[in-house]
């Protein structure tokens, strides 16, 4: 699951059967400090986001299963939260490396 | 499954009716000494961890979705566990 910023909407008049009324809108995939990563995406909307909008979004299968009603559709991208408030600590403040040996977290 | 570092919480108010009530936290997977890191994403809390906690993280759907007893969960990752000690050979 990733962040994703919505920058605007997709319309399509011939769909998959199943997808009808279903909103597609461009996303830009962003990192946890939410820098831009890869290329826009289209993303599949359940949760009414609009442009501008930062969000959660889930990838592969589990796309299609948060659509409802049919949830065998060929949708690989969905959007499933709109965040309000994200709090990630700065980098510096974790040690994110395993070293040899033993390493104790508590 | 994977070791990480919880680094940060997502409040959403609204989202999809799988999320209702669950936690989000923001995971950097642990690496060794030497790789790259690994990008950070968003896991389902299911071990009420906290922020600099070291967790353990399912990270596939079917897996998920038996932890969290949701048929068809439209969720992938979930932390199931908090980590105390982990021992590498040298």
């Amino acid at each position: 699951m990733l962040f994703g910023r919505v920058h605007g909407t997709a319309v399509c008049t011939i769909k998959y059967p199943g997808l009808e009324g279903i909103k597609l809108l461009v996303v830009q995939p962003l990192n946890k400090k939410l820098e831009p990563v890869g290329e826009l995406k289209v993303a599949a909307d359940v949760v009414q986001a609009g442009i501008g909008d930062l969000c959660v979004m889930v990838r592969s299968r589990e796309a299609a299963l948060a659509m409802p009603e049919i949830t065998f559709v060929p949708v690989d991208l969905a959007l499933v939260g709109i965040v309000d408030e994200l709090n990630v600590r700065p980098y510096s403040d974790f040690d994110t490396r395993l070293k040899p040996g033993s390493n104790k977290f508590t | 499954m994977i070791l990480g570092k919880a680094i940060g919480t997502v409040v959403t108010t609204i989202s999809h009716p799988h999320y209702d009530k669950r936690r989000l936290l923001v995971v950097q997977p642990l690496v060794g000494e030497a790789d790259e890191d690994d990008p950070a994403f968003i896991a389902v809390d299911h071990a009420h961890a906290g922020i600099g906690d070291t967790v353990l993280v399912n990270r596939e759907g079917n897996g998920a979705r038996d932890v969290l007893n949701l048929e068809g969960g439209c969720i992938i990752s979930v932390i199931v566990g908090i980590v105390d000690s982990v021992e590498i050979c040298e």
